[in-house]
Order: structure tokens, then sequence, then C-alpha cells
């Protein structure tokens, strides 16, 4: 019953919060509903019309919807690079902001669900996969074990915020020992989720591009570069309008830690590229068509360049100190680093996985203006989530929102 | 003045968008109980089970509705049955790619056989044109062209190979799909629970053999050329946004008939028989005859063997 009086309030609250700002907030949470009714407009016309308002066919069946949703799995993953230090080794100026690093899984993990909701071609039937009234094709198909992991890291991070956040709320203290172990599974989870999502790619050996162990590896060390380098401009951000504090040492902490995860997904590039080049089979047409293209069509060679471009330069920015320490470098580099990744991840892993086709076709892709606005818009519902999430966490973080009795 | 063909398409457009938020509107106003707007939604076939998971009587229910469904739809007699496996039969398929001329006359039969789209165009077979100087050293796929369009066939200096699903042992497909919608029958033929697929298309990404089509837009067959008789996990018509592809036309062979696409080669190119029985033309092709498999490598086991005549 008392907590039933305490989630009331809660609830009370945090629609309080979210309903005042600044100007500048009202302008932004009005950006991001005119771009989720963009959305919604385009996801009603391909509702109606079917897949086909898409530009994806036969021979490239998969394309935006999955680059996005690979590309937010690793985003959703990487909150786990401030988990370690903050929970593990206790540090204490990333302690203060892992909270938003947490929240930001759980906006990507939604963000996921929904990309794949508008990728299938009968989402009123996905309930078809649901234990019981469903006939989920487990342990076989490694889409169920993704949508298994997805959820439970979900639910676990979301459960880890909403407890630590309804505690603050109500001026209890939160239980170490309860909370403790259900953070610790947080990490392991986190590399599997990166991991199943890799391993729906790399089991498929009718794709060459992907049939290739070193997938999961390269997916966690991209995901470590993009997820941190997309909080470290959230906290600026949050800095700034929020007037919340958020030590320059955090920001460098994590800058660095970047570093060594863009040193590694370089290496890994750097082995992929060797293996497909040095010893060149049939198989490398992929990778061909990837960094130089094919047949007359480049359609990605010049993007995929760029994301190395993007890539190496944010590298250096992370390494060396003297960059690093300097914000708008260090902001810079984030940018590039995002960009890199998105590249890499998103179009640089479905188009040349699926060009040329089985049967050895090349189908020039590019998504359609309504998947992209289609996309746009589950973005700013991700956006809007995590505006909203944020907002009431600071609150109760600064103690500005607390439970009184009326 | 607007193009009069542009203007089609956005009426059509409005149209379907119009029918959408109208049947979403029934289904609204149908989940609040208001009364007569539940005929537009269809619970039963929305509720209905997986194939594998139906009783023989549920079964016959299903196929009782659908062919009331399509009969009232294409305005003629439909039947759909489900009828079983035959006892002791493994089907195999034998192409001959010394005979075949890429006269695609199997493509189309395919299609009026098995109520393939015509807009969006759907086509089960894909026949692949190959030089025969660049095969020299082996068929590179790469090279195999679907698209020729010759006066006459076969043209000159090429060879044909027809693709179509190779209802493999141990196929990608029926492992990746994440609700079980796909499957190899005890006959082995890989059929498809099309009112279960949810059209994620990761059978599309598993088969190596690009087998599998995807309906990306409201498919349509004219009354005129439907074939109304019906196999639920073969030629019934399928809806938007599910992945079909060839099923030996199952409601042909558990008849003890021939599928549509031999019966329709000029040549004499494809055979079919049951590969448990030793006395059948397959076997015997087996046994006589240089055959091989697409990407063998992959260790697929197709049930459908080329050979050289």
């Amino acid at each position: 019953m008392k907590t039933l009086n305490y989630f009331w309030h809660f609830v009370i609250g945090s629609v309080a919060v979210v309903s005042r700002g600044t100007r500048a907030y009202y302008a932004w949470i009005a950006l991001l509903v005119v771009v989720i009714l963009i959305g919604v407009n385009a996801y009603v016309n391909q509702a109606s019309m079917g897949l086909i308002t898409a530009n994806m066919r036969d021979p490239l069946s998969w394309g935006f919807y999955i680059g996005n949703f690979a590309f937010l799995v690793g985003v959703a993953a990487a909150a786990v690079v401030l988990v370690v230090p903050a929970y593990v080794y206790n540090w204490g100026p990333l302690r203060d902001v892992v909270l938003i690093a947490e929240l930001l899984s759980v906006a990507a993990i939604v963000m996921c669900i929904l990309f794949v909701t508008v990728d299938v071609g009968r989402p009123e039937f996905l309930w078809h996969l649901a234990p019981g009234v469903g006939t989920p094709n487990f342990p076989y198909s490694m889409l169920v074990w993704d949508i298994l992991v997805l959820n439970a890291y979900f639910l676990i991070n979301y459960f880890i915020v909403t407890y630590l956040l309804f505690m603050a709320f109500t001026g209890q203290k939160y239980n170490p020992s309860f909370i403790m172990p259900v953070i610790f599974l947080s990490i392991p989870l986190a590399v599997g989720i990166h991991s199943v999502t890799a391993m729906l790619f790399m089991g498929l050996k009718a794709r060459a591009f992907w049939h290739t162990a070193i997938l999961a590896p390269r997916f966690l060390s991209s995901a470590f570069c993009s997820g941190p380098a997309l909080l470290l401009l959230i906290f600026q951000v949050l800095r700034r309008v929020g007037k919340i504090e958020i030590s320059n040492q955090a920001l460098f902490k994590i800058g660095e830690l970047i570093a060594y995860a863009m040193a590694i997904n370089i290496f890994f590039l750097g082995v992929e590229v060797f293996t497909e080049f040095y010893g060149e089979t049939a198989h490398s047409v992929h990778a061909r068509f990837q960094w130089f293209g094919i047949h007359g069509s480049s359609d990605i060679a010049i993007w995929t360049w760029l994301a190395l471009a993007c890539n190496s330069l944010a590298f250096i920015c992370f390494m060396v100190p003297s960059l690093r320490y300097r914000l708008p470098v260090l902001s810079t580099a984030c940018l590039l680093a995002i960009s890199g990744v998105y590249i890499e991840k998103g179009m640089g892993l479905l188009l040349p996985g699926m060009t040329p086709g089985v049967l050895g076709e090349v189908y020039h892709y590019k998504p359609s203006l309504n998947e992209v606005m289609v996309s746009v818009g589950v973005w700013g519902i991700g956006a809007l989530l995590f505006t909203l999430m944020v907002k009431v966490a600071m609150e109760i973080t600064v103690g500005r929102m607390r439970y009184e009795r009326s | 003045m607007s193009d009069p063909n542009k203007r089609d398409e956005r009426e059509v457009r409005g149209a379907s968008r119009r029918e959408f938020l109208k049947v979403a509107a029934t289904g609204a106003a149908a989940a609040m109980g208001a009364p007569g707007a539940a005929q537009a939604f269809d619970f039963e076939s929305f509720l209905q089970k997986n194939f594998r998971q139906m009783s023989d009587e549920e079964i016959d229910e299903v196929v009782d509705r659908l062919s009331r469904k399509y009969s009232k739809k294409y305005g003629k007699e439909v039947t759909v049955n489900a009828v079983g496996p035959l006892d002791d039969v493994v089907y195999g398929y034998g192409l001959d790619i010394s005979r075949c001329i890429g006269c695609r006359r199997c493509v189309y039969a395919c299609v009026d056989e098995n109520n393939q789209s015509r807009d969006p165009q759907i086509h089960w077979i894909r026949v692949l044109e190959f030089e025969r100087e660049a095969a020299i050293r082996g068929i590179d796929l790469e090279d195999g062209n679907p698209y020729y369009d010759h006066e006459t066939v076969p043209a000159e200096d090429k060879f044909y190979m027809p693709v179509s699903c190779m209802h493999c042992e141990d196929s990608p497909c029926t492992n990746v799909c994440p609700t079980g919608a796909t499957w190899s029958e005890p006959d082995g033929i890989v059929v498809i629970d099309y009112d279960w697929c949810i059209g994620c298309r990761y059978c599309m990404a598993a088969c190596p053999y690009g087998a599998r089509k995807f309906n990306w837009g409201e498919p349509n067959v004219p009354a005129e050329e439907i074939n109304p008789d019906m196999h639920l996990l073969g030629n019934r018509p399928r809806s938007r946004g599910v992945v079909e592809k060839c099923s030996f036309c199952i409601q042909r062979v558990r008849k003890g008939r021939y599928p549509a696409c031999l019966e329709a080669c000029p040549v004499g190119a494809r055979k079919f028989g049951n590969l448990l029985d030793p006395d059948s033309e397959i076997r015997y092709l087996l046994k006589h005859k240089r055959t091989f498999v697409l990407k063998s490598e992959l260790g697929t086991n197709p049930k459908f063997f080329y050979f050289y005549g």
C-alpha cells in the first residue's frame, strides 16, 4: 500500500518534471514530436502498402532497418564500458554518471525492438514468437536467442535504474547486496547481447562476408567506440542544459577507454582486410565490393573509405593525450567515431553481406525515402524516451524531485 | 496537368491507406465490442495456430474455411486440402543441363500452377544463362545471367541452369526461422506455413540458393488464372509480407503426379521421383549419370541434382 502510494507520487512527480523546462527543452521536445509524427506517417504508408515502400527486394532482403538495429544493439551494449569502472572498480567520477549510460541502454533497446518491428512483413503476428502461445524455434534460431537476451538486458537495466531512482526518490537507502549482483549480471549480458546479435549474421553459411569468427569481436569493439562516444557528447549537453555536475575527469577517462576500443577495432579491420585480399578467393568478392566496388557498382566503396578515415582520425584524437584533453577535439573525435561505426556497422555490414547475392546478382540498394522517414521516426522515439527518462533521473539525482506527503 | 499514371498510383496508395485505416479502425472497434464491426477483422484466421500444432480436425477446419474464402474471392470452386506425406517416400529432383534450352516454360508453368503473384512479379524458378567458354573452370554463379532476353533459345554458345528450392536435407532456412513456420516434411519437402510466417526474412538471408521470394507488396493473381486445386502448404494464395518458395508441387506429387515444371519442359530436362525407390528414375540417374549439386561445400545436402545427360 505504501509502495503504491510512493509509485503514484513517482508517476505524478515524473509527469510534473517532464512538463516543465527551459525554452530549449520545449523546442527539443517539439522537434522530436515532429520527427516522430513524420515516422508514424511513413510507417502507416508502409503498413498499408507493404514493405514494397522500402527499396529492399529479394536479392537484398535486409537493409537500412537491420543496419540501424545492429548499430543500436552496439550502443545498448556499450553501457558496460562505464558500468565496469563505476561499479566494479568503484571509480567516483564515473559512478555519478553511469545511470545515464544505463538509461541510454534502455532507450537503445527500445529502438532495436522498434526497428525489428518495422522490418517484419507481418508485425501483427509477432506473438508467434512468444513461448506458450507461439512456437519459438528454440534453441536453433539465433533470432529467438537474440530476442531473449535483448529482453533480459532491457529488463535488468530498466530494473536497476528504476530501483536506484525510486529509492532515491523515496529517501530510502538502496540495498547494495540486493542491487549489486543484478548490476554485475548486466556486464556479461551486455557482451552477450552483442555477441548473440553478431551470431545472427555469423551463423549464415550462405553469406561468406558474415560467415567469419571475427564478426562478434568486431561488433563488440565497434560498439565500445560508438556507444561511449555518444555518451560523451550527451554528457556535455546535459552538463550545460541540466546544470548537473559531470567532471572532466570522467569525460577524459571515457575518451581513453574509447582509444583502446578503437585500437582493437582498427586492428580487427586490418586482419579482416588482410585475410580477404592476401588469400583472395571467390568469397572475397564481398570485400572487393565493399572497398572498390564490382561490376561497375561502387555503391558503398566511398563510404567504406570515409568510415576508415573517420575511425583513424578519431583514434589519433583519443590516443594522443594533448588532443584528448581538449574538449572540442574530443567532441569532434566522438562525432567521427560515431559516424565511422554507424557506416561500418549499418550499411557497411548489410550491403557487402548481400552484394553480390547468393546467385551472383548485384542489386543496387539505397534506402527509400519512406524507409529513412520510418527510421528517423524510430530514432525520434528513442531520443524522446531518453530525454524524458534523463530529465526525471537528473531531478531525482540532484535531490530536486523527492517524495513528499501531500 | 498531373501525370495520369502518377495519379493512379496516388489513388491506389490513398485507397490502400484508407483501407488500412478502415481495417485498423474496425479492428479497434471490434476490440471494443462495437456490433457489426467485427466482420472486417477475421479473428479465426488471426488466432490460427502453427500447422504443426494443429490436430487433424483443426486442419480440416482451416482448409474448409480457406476453401470457402478463396471460392468467394475468386468466383470459382476452390478446394484447399492438406494431404499428408505418402509413406516411404522422399522426393528427389534431377535436372539435365545438357538438355535445358532456357525456354523458361517451367518458370511460367510454375507460376500458373502455384498461383504466384503477377504484379509484383514472383518467379519460384530462376534460369541462369552461362557462357560456355567462361565456364571451362567450373560454373561461377556470379557469371550467371537470369535476365537474358533472346528471340530464340538456346542462344549460341550458352548453356542454362534453372535454380529453385533444393529441398535440402540439412536446410539452413528451417534452422533459422524464429517462429518455426518452415520445416522439412517426412517426404523431404521443405514447406512453409504461410499463415504462421511473420515475414522477418531470416530464411532468405540463410538460403544459399536464393530460392525464397518475399511478398513485398500485395500479391495478386487474376481470378480467371487461379489454379483452384490447392494445398495448404503449397499453392494456396499467399498474403502480403510472407516468404514463399517452390514446394515440389506438393499438391500434385502427394497425389502421385509430377511437378508442373517437369510436365512443361519440352526437352525432357527434368526428372523427379522417390529417392527411396531403387527402381525410380531419380535413382537411375544418380547411379548412371554424372551428377552434382550446387554449393556442395556448404553441406546443405540438396535433393536437387544437376547432371549431364
